[in-house]
């Protein structure tokens, strides 16, 4: 498998003391159970035992629990929060699987096996030897609606999502427009409302994809999963179709006009400018000659 | 010129070592030792083995250097290494009953057999700082220093159980749902709560026993029997085929006698609430024990008064301290992405609004506001 040039085999030692990728092989068969229920019923929350991770709750435990559970040895890892692979936590959980698992790593979606992510999906799309797993802080789309998850379980299972298209209705009433700008509730195969994890709904159209998409929330202890070539619809109405917007600007580094952007301020001023928010394709760009308005100035 | 921000790595690692020296202090000052932590500081340890779950005392005390006095992030790293230990099985029951007590009151008569035994409390000493600890760093020890009960000592219930006064604790044949093996599922039974509130964070559940006190969801308490003491954990050897002792826990134990008017189902008597922790935490022990039985109310047949702490599925989604404090701290972590959409839609719905002002100069604009 690729070397990478984050792959630093000099300063990390696999930890003997501890199972392959962390978690004995009782509490992986655990949640492989569970990822593979969620395949098989699309969109649906599966409960399962999480289990307390060397890391705090909320920095990815979920994610990292499917990881470890469908990793094996030959796969190679990429980990990505806010779209880059040099953001700290993604750097955290690299080195964790780095170490437990002495798995290949790389920053590179395309040589990826799995790719662990937070708040994004890679611009290149996935293909069907890919697996790509989310951190998920609250899986329950309904939970800003209702807080029992006694409730909310009901509400999924009797398919009762009315509330859900009262509640997009009033932003429209009240707003003029659907409030929601990231974690865009979205129906799975014409069954199940959806959290997509906090991704931006920008991100929203390339949740159909040739790839596994799981999906771990720790704290909360739910898997849920979408299988290859599911269909996945964001919510609307007919009036006011569903709009993946992002900045109205392309990428200074790389030119880009299609990808999703940051917004970096860049004096006292509060000059700002706008670069690709995955650092993987903007750098593969840039690679291949494409440059943007900073580029060209300089 | 902007450069994407690079060296997440080298951030962190610098960051590690730049805790570990601020653990450590002035290297001028001498280092603390495990054991003197686990002497000196051991209600610290008691918390933290009871919210983490795992009895042991001198890893406790590690942790609790580690984590520089953080309790709850101790209690984390005691969460973390308690589940990846291999199960061998489950004990017998704690027998509390046998248990060695050094400490044993009730407050619901003024002499039981077995007496009311003081121990080691803080109840009646006067807050007033002692500044020879500071100054002699130690106290010339009493001659006379307490010694534990090692007779049985019975439960005080038991007298108000033989009268009939007291609602009837039966025995469960079930194997209790194991909150650390299985996923939180409503409704949740006794046991299950009961597990959930041992570790939960001292703090919430103090709260929460506090707040019936003060009248939300009130259920009369009176501490029918308080005990801190070493009990004798048993296990059932299959190659023996009979249970023999492999060690002993310190635990602290709390029965409630609540007063009850009777309901719908049930006449009226006495009825208990239930705490039991490890280590000497009266509080915890005390305050799990209001909460247990505030949460019974529809075992009972009371109303549910609507009050929090009458509610399962508040109490038992928000006790655990290591949950809460990750949720609550992720925020820290980088959400530029969402924040950056967050913006867009702003500057969209501004604009909108803007351009509404324009073409129509009627006062109509308060839903954009």
């Amino acid at each position: 498998m690729s070397t990478s040039p984050t792959s630093s085999p000099q300063t990390v030692t696999p930890m003997s003391e501890y199972n392959f990728a962390y978690l004995d092989e009782q509490t992986k068969r655990m949640i492989r159970r569970a990822v593979l229920k969620g395949l098989a019923v699309p969109g649906y929350q599966v409960p399962f035992a999480s289990r307390e991770m060397p890391m705090p709750y909320g920095w990815g435990t979920g994610g990292v629990q499917v990881s470890a559970a469908v990793m094996t040895s030959d796969d190679t890892f990429k980990v990505i929060d806010q779209g880059a692979d040099d953001t700290t936590n993604a750097v955290s959980i690299r080195k964790f699987f780095e170490k437990t698992a002495d798995v290949a790593v790389t920053e590179h979606t395309k040589d990826a096996t799995v790719v662990q992510t937070r708040h994004r999906i890679p611009e290149e799309l996935l293909g069907e030897d890919q697996i790509l797993v989310y951190q998920v802080p609250i899986p329950e789309p309904l939970r800003f609606i209702e807080p029992r998850e006694t409730e909310t379980r009901k509400m999924h299972a009797l398919e009762e999502y009315g509330l859900m298209h009262v509640r997009l209705y009033e932003n429209i009433a009240q707003h003029g427009a659907i409030t929601t700008a990231y974690a865009y509730p979205v129906k799975v195969e014409d069954r199940y409302v959806m959290d997509p994890s906090p991704i931006p709904k920008f991100d929203n159209p390339k949740l159909e994809s040739e790839a596994i998409q799981l999906f771990g929330a720790g704290r909360e202890q739910r898997i849920y999963a979408v299988p290859p070539h599911t269909k996945v619809v964001s919510l609307d109405f007919d009036d006011y179709p569903f709009d993946p917007s992002k900045a109205n600007h392309s990428c200074a580094l790389c030119g880009s006009s299609t990808s999703y952007l940051d917004e970096v301020i860049m004096d006292d001023d509060g000059r700002r400018m706008f670069v690709c928010s995955d650092t993987d394709y903007c750098a593969q760009r840039q690679a291949n000659g494409h440059t943007g308005e900073q580029e060209q100035a300089a | 010129m902007y450069v994407a921000v690079k060296g997440g790595e080298r951030a962190i690692d610098n960051a590690h070592a730049w805790l570990a020296e601020e653990r450590r202090g002035d290297p001028s000052v001498e280092e603390l030792s495990v054991a003197q932590i686990r002497e000196q500081l051991a209600l610290a340890v008691a918390r933290v083995m009871a919210e983490g779950s795992l009895f042991d005392p001198d890893l406790a005390a590690l942790a609790i250097k580690q984590a520089r006095g953080d309790l709850i992030e101790a209690i984390f790293l005691i969460r973390a290494f308690r589940t990846t230990l291999p199960r061998f099985g489950a004990s017998e029951p704690l027998d509390t009953g046998k248990m060695t007590c050094d400490r044993r009151i009730s407050a619901t008569f003024k002499d039981v057999p077995g007496g009311q035994v003081l121990g080691p409390t803080f109840d009646y000493t006067h807050r007033l700082i002692d500044f020879t600890l500071a100054a002699n760093g130690e106290l010339p020890l009493d001659a006379q220093t307490g010694e534990a009960r090692t007779e049985q000592t019975p439960h005080v219930t038991e007298f108000l159980d033989r009268e009939g006064l007291i609602q009837n604790e039966v025995d469960g044949d079930d194997t209790p749902r194991d909150l650390t093996r299985e996923p939180l599922d409503f409704p949740a039974d006794r046991p299950l709560r009961l597990q959930a509130i041992a570790r939960g964070d001292e703090g919430f559940v103090l709260s929460m026993a506090y707040s019936t006190q003060r009248g939300y969801g009130r259920n009369h308490p009176f501490v029918g029997e308080l005990r801190v003491g070493q009990a004798a954990v048993e296990m059932d050897i299959p190659e023996l085929g009979f249970a023999i002792e492999i060690g002993e826990v310190t635990v602290t134990e709390c029965e409630t006698v609540n007063q009850f008017m009777g309901s719908k189902s049930e006449p009226p008597q006495f009825t208990r609430g239930y705490g039991l922790v490890f280590g000497h935490c009266e509080r915890k022990a005390i305050s799990m024990a209001l909460v247990d039985r505030a949460l019974r109310w529809e075992e009972l047949g009371e109303d549910n008064v609507g009050a929090p702490a009458q509610d399962e599925e508040f109490v038992l989604s928000h006790s655990d301290n290591i949950q809460a404090t990750g949720f609550l701290e992720h925020i820290k972590l980088p959400h530029y992405v969402d924040f950056q959409s967050e913006l867009e839609l702003i500057r969209k719905l501004r604009a909108e609004a803007q351009q509404a002002v324009q073409n129509e100069p009627q006062p109509f604009q308060e839903a954009a506001e």
